[in-house]
Formats: structure tokens, C-alpha cells, sequence
């Protein structure tokens, strides 16, 4: 699709020696289909690679959440015609031959569900993807750091897609324990079919992963400190970038810590340790060997990422929005400098808040004060980053595309998402809420829904970026209003629910009176929750649709945006620029600054006497 | 079939929704008309405004419609003293942040219509703003201020742990900081194993390898403690008496949730984790107040005979994921009234009287039967093989105390028969009815002590009153006398732990 002139190229190259022109690759690298496609180290084919396998990922892991929802809504209706599906999971009555979604199988899905979206999805899928897409080119780079380490995590990723893909297929089912993997359960084989050969798999697959994040996240982290062309700044550099920053140093330092983690839970598995096992009774048996640990500490060291790992997944989506509203509100955003200090302040903050999952744990209750308190404080960045959207909007032109609807998405989703965690942050009112619906409703709409949103901003405004083409903006509005609601339809009634107090994880509830009560608002969410589904393979239709017969993109700048992506020649090959890598003169938000000009690339030098934006 | 139609109806609007979209992308660059833009601009612009009202009015509206099951309104008060302040800090953190996911909403999509492209607009140049920026730093940190202390010292009063002198008995004093009844939750898959104390008010020490089908939590016998403990299949608590949860597990972590109670506690094998309580509304009670409730006035699904309020019960319920039986694992909770408590202890104690009639020499004796005393080791391990405690003198302090109980509440029933053999309210009556308080008392002791001499003592007391009442009834059975209304209801007199200061009585 990069139609490059080879020749021109080269030529280019020879006459601008730029500093950072020995990353250019330019095209030997590209000259087979497997160089070009598959093994490809160009930074933008990776992004997409990242894309869409994490489509791919997408729709097998929400077509997962359709199965248990169907369970959840409609829990005695006749599931055997899921058996052409799921085999043996659905199991048939002999007499009447109407079948059930196995408890086994419905713990697989949830815990299915759980790993591949937040891991699969809005991490490799989110911040992959744009990652790789927008740092070079933001920065003024050819590629990344290390193409070949670039590729390699796009690689890992792929192997560990694939060991997790195969588990769904063992005969023991995949692993079934819950995405936090607590031990003992994820431990004892004897305690669940799930603990069997399915979280050998699981563990197994996510360390890949930790290695695909980590080979990444250096990569970016590199990049950005050392790959920016002459006059970027960090200052200069727009907010998506500051997001990926981040987000790729809270990688590094979170994910190691979830990959000792399974290797300890590995070697409680495989070589009789006990590090997160005491005094055990199983199957029959006393475990007498496997006594003087403790499945808190487990606790502690997943949350140390699994927080972090929150913030891995909405920061990109936050660097997204802000670019996105900026752009299409021809506005600068609002409070640059606040908006990177927030970036950070909640990078900071979201280390020390990990034990707010584990309130009721059994940990000290002691140390539940500071975490209370730490947790808390993350509403104050978050509230100004809330506040400097609107007020990006405030005085705006706005431009109501796909891409910029769903910004506003996000933000509504986020203030939604956000401020029930002001409830579940709190350990008093956690007591009750804790491990109920109303988390569900909470952290899916806070990290989930709005992180998509923030993906399918990103993926709406940068498709030109990608394919040279537009995306249908009536299906993406289509797309959009039917999603918003169709989210809020769906996780909106769980927050009563949750208030009601019915837990989690529940195969069913027609065991318990108080949590019986609710068979409507199930069935309610069950059908929203497929209509959103439908939605979202409207959205892969347009997706596909647009690569090929999509509007063709004209101009290099097509939304009038300052950042150095859009000075890229449309059909950029690897190494992004045909001549010298561009100079950066101002800040990334000169829209509408000056009375005659709409926006001012950054590129442009300044004038005499004129001031640097953002100041 | 409706699978089949659904699917392709679905596939068909889809093939039709793309195709009229394909068409406008055609026809818009056909035209390539900038007011067209603009035309989109208000016309999602107003789609967003019409969402925000909807929305907001949704919410509002869902609100009221479920406020029956929000935490804190209508039925769904906290059936505990600490989850009144779980409820009301809630609601107090509701009450902030629904001013704030109002105004935001209102602001968000208000500027967008506002401010949506349009022929000849320009976008203000206005990058910052330090005092704006400042107050919205400001505002929610003093919000959070407030959340975070309330919360925080709701969370320290819940939380901690009771003084070290405090003890576990079988009936605490009401607001006694000092006492606590100590129960115990072994989270096990897929069911709950329940102990009781027993009358020493001490959980005997457990240890996994000692668990078997016949010891399900690893009772150790050689623990004194253990003798009287017992296990039950349904939680029954006194109102108002401090209860102590001690949560255990036995192979996976499990949570001990109780939703009415506010009550919610990880079960960690081989670490033991504590919630206090104190349940404030009994059963009964819970359910005259859903009685008054329309959505409870309706038939039973499973008995259409009773109204759902009738079955009401609190729930125990696991809810930390635990594998495949995870949903299952519901046990009944019942709080209730003192009496109705103690009663229910003596079920689970057991002893039961032995009547022998020698009709030779006409005297009748009596006896506690031969193993009729009940706990888990009575029943699993007492007379058995490998009984580790069979010379234990304590065992045989065990049956005598049951026996005395059992005694005294034969008494009771004598006097009991006295009484209701008089005119009710009558001079007679009330003597007897004074002596069956007294009695009472006196079961009291034996119910709690595990001091022999205590126990005997109550035993002879409750055999004099006895004894005297027989004395006097004898004469006024004859001799009716006249009712009078003044004469003074005894109310069953409450129950005297032996360490309880007998003020306490009068109290309740």
C-alpha cells in the first residue's frame, strides 16, 4: 500500500543528513512480502499488526461476554443450540434434551474475558497500537529506537495470543480462576478443572506478554527521550506522546513485578514450593508439605501491577482524547502544562494505591488508611483533566465527526466510571460494595468502555493516518450514539445492583433471595450488551470496508492539525519522511491562534518577537 | 428458528445500514459542500443535547424507581450498628458526586452545542487559565478531604479489633465492650462449615491435618475448648450482642458476605480473619418491615401460598471466587431475640431428661440419658476409638452440668404446670408466675457457667423455689382470690452470664 519511489528515496536521503537520519532503514528491509507484512519492522505496519490482532482479540473476548450474559439473563433458557459452539461445555440433558452452559466453562469465560480484554485488547491492542503509530511520527523520528526489538514485541505478543487461543481448546477447559489468578485456586489443580493444564497456558501466555510490553515500552521510552528531532521540546511534545511516555514507565516498572508473581505461582505448581500456600485441605487431602505462605502476598504483588496496569490502559486513551478535542475543536487544549503534571501525579499516584483492592483481603486494616487516602487523591488530577476537556470545548468550532464524538464519549464515560470509584476508594463503603456488580459497572466503564472510546477516537481521526483513506463517518456515527447508549444500557443498571448487593462471578442467582430479585434488569443488559455487540462488528465492517474502498484522503492535512504526523507524505514508507526529518519550532496547539490562520504547524518557525504557545 | 431469523434479520440491516452509508459518503463528495458540514455539526450537536437530558432524567428517574434497593433507603438499611455508617457515608458520597455528574454532563454537552462549528466561526485562542485551574484543583481536594476522614473513621471503628481484655461468652451484654460471642466461618468448597463456641464461649483450637469426613475444620481434641463446640447449618445470633467472626478457610480463598449485615471479610487458609458486628434488626422484624413494602406483598415463587416477605431470611453468601460451586454457597442467617437464642443453644447442648419409674417401691428418679449431650465431639469422637479425652475429668463436668440444666428446666416445666393450673392474673398465678422468673434465673446460671459449684448451687435454688411454690399453691388453689390489675407482669427475667454485673439485667 506504501507506494514508495525507491530512487527519490535514496536521493533524498543523500542530500539531508539530519541527525537522527541514520534510523532510516529506507527500503531494503521491505523488499519481500514476509519483510513488508508479516516480519516487518517498520513501525506503522506494527501498529497495525497491534490493531488488529487486537480486533481479533476484541470480538472473540466480547463474543465471550455475549455466552455468559446470555447465562446471566436468561439462566434456565435452552442453550443446546450453543453446542455446535462449544461442544461439550454445553451439557445436554438426556431426557429432554435441552442443554446448560457448564459452571466450569461459564468461570473460563469470565476469566477469558477478563484477561484478554485487559491485557490483549486495551493494552496491546490500545496502547500498542498507537504507540507504535504515533511516537516516531510525533516526535520527528524515522522509526523506533530498535525496529527489530519493535518487532519482536509485536511477535511475543502474537505467541502469546496464540499458547492463550490453544487453551480455550484443552479438554480440561482454559483456565477458570478469575483474571487475578488468586491462588490457591489458580494453584491447586485439585481445585478447580480450570488449575489443570488451562492456567499452565494462561501463565505461560502472559509471561510472553510481559515480555512483548517490556521489549515495547523500552522502545518507547527510548524514543521519545532520545529520537526527537531538533527544537521538539518535551514540552513541545503533544499530549498522546506524554500519555505513551507514561504509560510505557509504568509498564516497565509494573509488569516485572506480575511476572515474579507467576513464576512464584509457577513454582508452587510445578516444584512444590508454598509461597502462596498454608495449611491447605483438598481433594481429600491435607497438603502437610505446603504450609508457611500466604495468598495475600500474591494479592499484593498482582495489584502492584494490576493498578498500574488501569492506568497503562486509560492514559494512551487520555493522550488520544486530548489531541482528538483539540484538534477537531480547533482549540488548543486546555492547560497543557496541567495536563502533563496530571499525567504524572496519577503515573505517581498509581503506585502507592494498589491495596485499594484488597480492603477486605484479610491484610491489616491498618494499612488500608494510607491507601484510602492515596486513592483519593487520584481524584484531583483526574477532576482537573475532567475540567480541561470541557473547558477545551468551551469557546470551541467544533467539528462533530466520528473521531471527536467519541472524545466526548470518553469524557462522559470517565467522569461516569470515575466517580463511582469515590465510593469503592473509600474502605468503609467498600465493605459493601466490594466484589459486587456495582465494581463491575464501575471499572467498566471507567477503563473499559471509555478506554475504547478513546481507541475508537484514536482509530477514527488517525484511519487517514494509517490507510490513506477516511472511514465512513454515517456508520461511525451510527457507531457511536448506538454505543454510548447501548454502553450505558448495559452497565448503567448494574450500578444498582451492585447497590442491592449482589457479588460477582455468580454462574447464578436463584440460590439466594436477595439476589433473585433482579431477572428484568438481567435480561435488560443481556440484550443492550448484544446490541453493542452487533455495534462494534458494524464498526470491523467499516473498518475493513474503508482500508479498501474508503474516501480517499487528498490533502496531507486533512483535519488542519499542527503535530508532525500530517507532514508525512500519505503513502509514507518506512522511514516516515522523504527528505530531512522535520524541525519543530512552537508547541503542537497553535489552532486558531492567529486572526487570518486557522492553525500553525509546528514546523513553522517562529515569527520575530513571537512568544512559544503554551506559556 | 427465532435464532436463525434474528441472525439474518441482523445480518440484513447491517447490509443495509452500509449501503446507505456508502451512499452518503458518495453523495456528500459529490456535492463537496462545506454547509453540509455544518448541518452535521448541529444536527449531532443536538443529538447530544437530547442524549444529555435523556440521560440525566434517566438517571434521576432510575433513582426513584429503584430506590427501594439503594443502600441506605427503604428496605435496604444496614441490619447492623457499623453498616448505618457504611450506609450513610454512601449516601453522603452519592449526594457529592451526583452534584458533580450533573453540572459535568450539563457542561459537556451544553459547550459542544454551543459552541459546534458554524459558517464563519473562529475557535478563542485561550490555552490556560491559572485561577480557573486552581479552583478546580482546589474545590475537589477539600470534597475528598471530607470523604477521606468520614471514611476513615467509619473504617477505624469498624475495623478495630476489640480490647485485649474483652471475652467471648454465650450471651454478651448489650454495649458491654468487654464481651463478644466468638463464632466461627471455615470457607470450604462449596459450602460454609459453622461453629459455635459452646458454653465456655471459646473456639477450640483447629489444625488442617486434622480434618477428616467426621471433623470437617480439624477440631484438635486434645483441647478442652473443643468439647462443647458445635457446628450448625444456619447462623443464629442474639439482637444487639457483639459478634465476633472469626474467618477461616479450608482450601481456597472464600469471603464471608452477609448483605444486610454490611458484613464482608476474605476467608484465607491458614490465616484467620475477624469482622465485628453487632446485627440491630432480628429476622422477624426485618420482615414486618418488607411486609409494608409493595414488591415484597407478592406470592412466594416457591410457595405461592405465603407472601415473599413471610420467607424473608438474611443470607450468608460466598463472595470471593472459589471455583465451579461458587454461587451455591448459601447458609441462613437468623437474628433473634434472646430467648428465642437461648433456646436454641439448648437444642444444639442436648441432655435429655430420663424419667425411671420403680413401681415396686412407687418413686420415680430421674437421670440425664446416656448420650444425649450434644457437640461435635460428643457426636463424632466421645466413646470412640482413639478418643483422646475419655479419661478427661472434664467430660463428666460436661454431663453434669447438662444435667443440672436439664433438671432445672424440669422444674421450670413444674412450675409452669403450677401456674397454669391457677386463674390467670390471680394472686396465685402471679406467685407462680415470680417463681418461674426465679427458676429461669437460676437456668440461666447453669446455661454459662462451666463451674460446677455454680451450676449446683443454681440447681438446689431452682429446686427450693420450686419447692416453696408447691408449699403455698396448695392452699390457694382452694381459696380463689380476687384479680388485681395492679399486680406486677414479670417480664422473663434476663439472662445473667456469670461475669455479667446484674445491672445489665435491668438495662434490657
Amino acid at each position: 500500500m506504501a507506494d514508495i519511489n525507491i530512487a527519490e528515496q535514496d536521493l533524498h536521503q543523500e542530500d539531508g543528513h539530519h541527525g537522527h537520519d541514520d534510523h532510516h532503514h529506507g527500503d531494503k528491509y521491505q523488499s519481500s512480502f514476509v519483510d513488508r507484512y508479516v516480519f516487518s519492522q517498520d513501525h506503522k505496519t506494527i501498529a497495525k499488526q497491534f490493531l488488529i490482532t487486537g480486533m481479533f482479540w476484541a470480538v472473540i473476548g466480547a463474543g465471550m461476554s455475549i455466552i455468559f450474559r446470555l447465562q446471566l439473563g436468561f439462566p434456565d433458557s435452552d442453550m443446546a443450540w450453543l453446542q455446535p459452539l462449544l461442544g461439550g461445555w454445553i451439557e445436554i440433558d438426556p431426557v429432554t434434551g435441552s442443554g446448560v452452559l457448564s459452571p466450569d466453562f461459564y468461570y473460563a469465560l469470565v476469566t477469558m474475558h477478563g484477561t484478554i480484554l485487559v491485557f490483549f485488547v486495551l493494552t496491546a491492542g490500545l496502547s500498542g497500537t498507537f504507540s507504535n503509530l504515533l511516537i516516531p511520527l510525533q516526535v520527528g523520528a524515522r522509526d523506533m529506537a530498535s525496529p527489530l526489538m519493535n518487532m519482536l514485541s509485536y511477535w511475543f505478543f502474537f505467541l502469546s495470543g496464540a499458547i492463550m487461543f490453544i487453551s480455550l481448546f484443552l479438554n480440561t477447559g482454559p483456565f477458570s480462576g478469575g483474571w487475578t489468578a488468586y491462588p490457591p485456586l489458580s494453584e491447586l489443580p485439585q481445585a478447580s478443572d480450570g488449575s489443570k493444564a488451562g492456567a499452565t497456558l494462561w501463565i505461560i501466555s502472559l509471561v510472553f506478554f510481559v515480555v512483548s510490553v517490556l521489549l515495547g515500552g523500552i522502545n518507547y521510552i527510548t524514543t521519545i527521550l532520545n529520537m526527537r528531532t531538533k527544537g521538539m521540546h518535551m514540552f513541545r511534545m503533544p499530549l498522546t506522546i506524554w500519555a505513551f511516555l507514561i504509560t510505557a514507565v509504568l509498564g516497565l516498572l509494573s509488569f516485572p513485578v506480575l511476572a515474579s508473581g507467576f513464576f512464584m505461582v509457577t513454582f508452587d505448581r510445578v516444584l512444590g514450593t508454598s509461597f502462596f500456600l498454608n495449611e491447605i485441605y483438598v481433594a481429600g487431602e491435607a497438603l502437610t508439605t505446603r504450609v508457611g505462605g500466604s495468598a495475600i502476598l500474591y494479592q499484593h504483588l498482582f495489584w502492584f501491577l494490576g493498578h498500574p496496569e488501569v492506568y497503562i490502559i486509560i492514559l494512551p486513551a487520555m493522550g488520544i482524547v486530548s489531541e482528538v478535542l483539540s484538534v477537531h475543536s480547533r482549540k488548543p487544549i486546555f492547560g497543557y502544562k496541567a495536563m502533563v503534571f496530571s499525567i504524572l501525579a496519577i503515573a505517581v499516584l498509581s503506585f502507592l494505591v494498589w491495596a485499594h483492592h484488597m480492603y477486605m483481603s484479610g491484610m491489616n486494616p491498618f494499612i488500608a488508611n494510607i491507601f484510602v487516602l492515596f486513592t483519593l487523591i487520584i481524584a484531583v488530577p483526574s477532576a482537573v483533566k475532567v475540567f480541561n476537556w470541557i473547558a477545551t470545548i468551551w469557546g470551541g468550532n467544533v467539528r462533530f465527526n466520528s473521531a471527536l464524538l467519541f472524545s466526548i464519549g470518553f469524557v462522559s464515560m470517565f467522569i461516569s466510571g470515575g466517580l463511582t470509584g469515590i465510593f469503592l476508594g473509600n474502605s468503609a463503603i467498600d465493605i459493601q460494595q466490594h466484589d459486587t456488580y456495582f465494581v463491575v459497572a464501575h471499572f467498566h466503564i471507567v477503563m473499559g468502555v471509555a478506554a475504547f472510546f478513546g481507541m475508537y477516537a484514536g482509530i477514527y481521526h488517525w484511519f487517514p493516518r494509517m490507510y490513506g483513506r477516511f472511514m465512513n463517518e454515517t456508520l461511525g456515527k451510527i457507531h457511536f450514539w448506538g454505543t454510548l447508549i447501548g454502553a450505558y444500557a448495559v452497565f448503567g443498571p448494574m450500578h444498582y445492583i451492585g447497590m442491592a448487593g449482589v457479588p460477582r462471578r455468580y454462574y447464578k442467582f436463584d440460590g439466594f433471595d436477595a439476589f433473585s430479585q433482579f431477572t428484568e434488569i438481567n435480561q435488560f443488559i443481556t440484550i443492550a450488551a448484544i446490541i453493542v455487540f452487533v455495534l462494534q462488528i458494524l464498526f470491523i465492517i467499516n473498518f475493513f470496508y474503508s482500508m479498501y474502498k474508503g474516501r480517499r484522503q487528498t490533502e496531507m492535512n486533512p483535519w488542519g492539525a499542527t503535530t508532525l504526523e500530517w507532514t508525512a507524505p500519505i503513502d509514507a514508507g518506512h522511514g516516515n519522511w522523504d527528505g530531512e526529518i522535520p524541525e519543530v519550532h512552537r508547541w503542537p496547539y497553535d489552532l486558531s491562534r492567529y486572526e487570518d490562520r486557522e492553525f500553525v504547524m509546528q514546523t513553522e518557525p517562529l515569527a520575530e518577537g513571537e512568544m512559544d504557545g503554551g506559556h | 428458528m427465532a435464532l436463525l431469523i434474528g441472525t439474518l434479520c441482523t445480518i440484513l440491516l447491517t447490509v443495509f445500514v452500509v449501503q446507505i452509508a456508502k451512499a452518503r459518503e458518495l453523495a456528500s463528495v459529490v456535492r463537496a459542500d462545506a454547509s453540509e458540514e455544518y448541518e452535521v455539526n448541529k444536527f449531532h450537536a443536538g443529538v447530544g443535547m437530547v442524549f444529555m437530558v435523556a440521560f440525566l432524567v434517566a438517571c434521576v428517574w432510575s433513582f426513584i424507581y429503584y430506590t427501594p434497593i439503594i443502600l441506605g433507603w427503604g428496605p435496604n438499611i444496614a441490619a447492623s450498628k457499623h453498616g448505618v455508617e457504611v450506609d450513610y457515608l454512601f449516601n453522603l458520597t452519592l449526594f457529592f458526586t451526583g452534584i458533580v455528574f450533573i453540572l459535568t454532563h450539563i457542561a459537556l454537552f451544553w459547550f459542544a452545542w454551543k459552541y459546534r462549528g458554524r459558517p464563519g466561526r473562529k475557535a478563542l485562542y485561550w490555552a490556560h487559565n491559572e485561577t480557573l485551574e486552581m479552583v478546580w484543583m482546589i474545590v475537589p481536594a477539600i470534597v475528598m478531604t471530607f470523604l477521606v476522614v468520614g471514611g476513615l473513621q467509619a473504617w477505624n471503628n469498624i475495623m478495630t479489633d476489640l480490647p485485649e481484655d474483652a471475652k467471648s461468652v454465650v450471651l454478651p451484654g448489650i454495649d458491654n465492650d468487654k464481651e463478644y460471642l466468638e463464632i466461627e466461618a471455615t470457607g470450604s468448597q462449596f459450602l460454609w462449615y459453622l461453629r459455635y463456641p459452646g458454653r465456655d464461649g471459646v473456639i477450640g483450637r483447629k489444625y488442617f491435618t486434622q480434618i477428616n469426613s467426621k471433623n470437617p475444620v480439624g477440631q484438635t481434641w486434645e483441647d478442652d475448648a473443643n468439647l462443647d463446640d458445635f457446628m450448625t447449618n444456619e447462623i443464629v445470633l442474639p439482637v444487639d450482642r457483639k459478634v465476633r467472626v472469626r474467618v477461616t478457610a479450608r482450601d481456597v480463598l472464600h469471603n464471608f458476605y452477609i448483605k444486610d449485615m454490611r458484613v464482608k471479610m476474605d476467608a484465607v487458609p491458614g490465616m484467620p480473619t475477624y469482622f465485628i458486628f453487632t446485627p440491630t434488626v432480628t429476622t422477624d422484624s426485618m420482615r414486618r418491615r418488607l411486609s409494608k413494602r409493595p414488591e415484597w406483598q407478592v406470592p412466594n415463587e416457591d410457595n405461592p401460598k405465603q407472601q415473599r416477605w413471610e420467607t424473608f431470611e438474611y443470607e450468608l453468601a460466598c463472595a470471593e471466587l472459589c471455583g465451579r460451586g461458587h454461587y451455591s454457597m448459601r447458609n441462613i442467617v437468623k437474628i433473634v431475640e434472646k430467648e428465642e437464642y437461648l433456646a436454641w443453644l439448648d437444642t444444639k447442648e442436648g441432655g435429655e431428661l430420663e424419667t425411671v419409674v420403680d413401681s415396686v417401691n412407687n418413686v420415680t428418679t430421674y437421670g440425664l440419658k446416656a448420650n444425649s449431650v450434644k457437640s461435635q465431639y460428643f457426636e463424632t469422637v466421645y466413646g470412640k476409638e482413639g478418643d483422646p479425652q475419655k479419661d478427661n475429668a472434664k467430660i463428666a463436668n460436661m454431663e453434669t452440668l447438662v444435667k443440672d440444666k436439664v433438671f432445672i428446666k424440669k422444674d421450670l416445666a413444674e412450675a409452669k404446670a403450677l401456674r397454669d393450673a391457677t386463674q390467670y392474673k390471680s394472686a396465685a398465678y402471679n406467685k407462680a408466675d415470680k417463681a418461674m422468673a426465679d427458676i429461669e434465673t437460676q437456668l440461666n446460671i447453669t446455661r454459662y457457667t462451666m463451674v460446677l459449684a455454680d451450676s449446683k448451687a443454681a440447681l438446689a435454688n431452682s429446686n427450693k423455689i420450686l419447692a416453696e411454690l408447691k408449699a403455698n399453691t396448695v392452699v390457694e388453689v382452694v381459696t380463689p382470690t380476687v384479680v388485681t390489675d395492679t399486680a406486677a407482669t414479670v417480664s422473663v427475667t434476663d439472662s445473667l452470664p456469670s461475669e455479667t454485673a446484674p445491672e445489665e439485667a435491668v438495662n434490657n
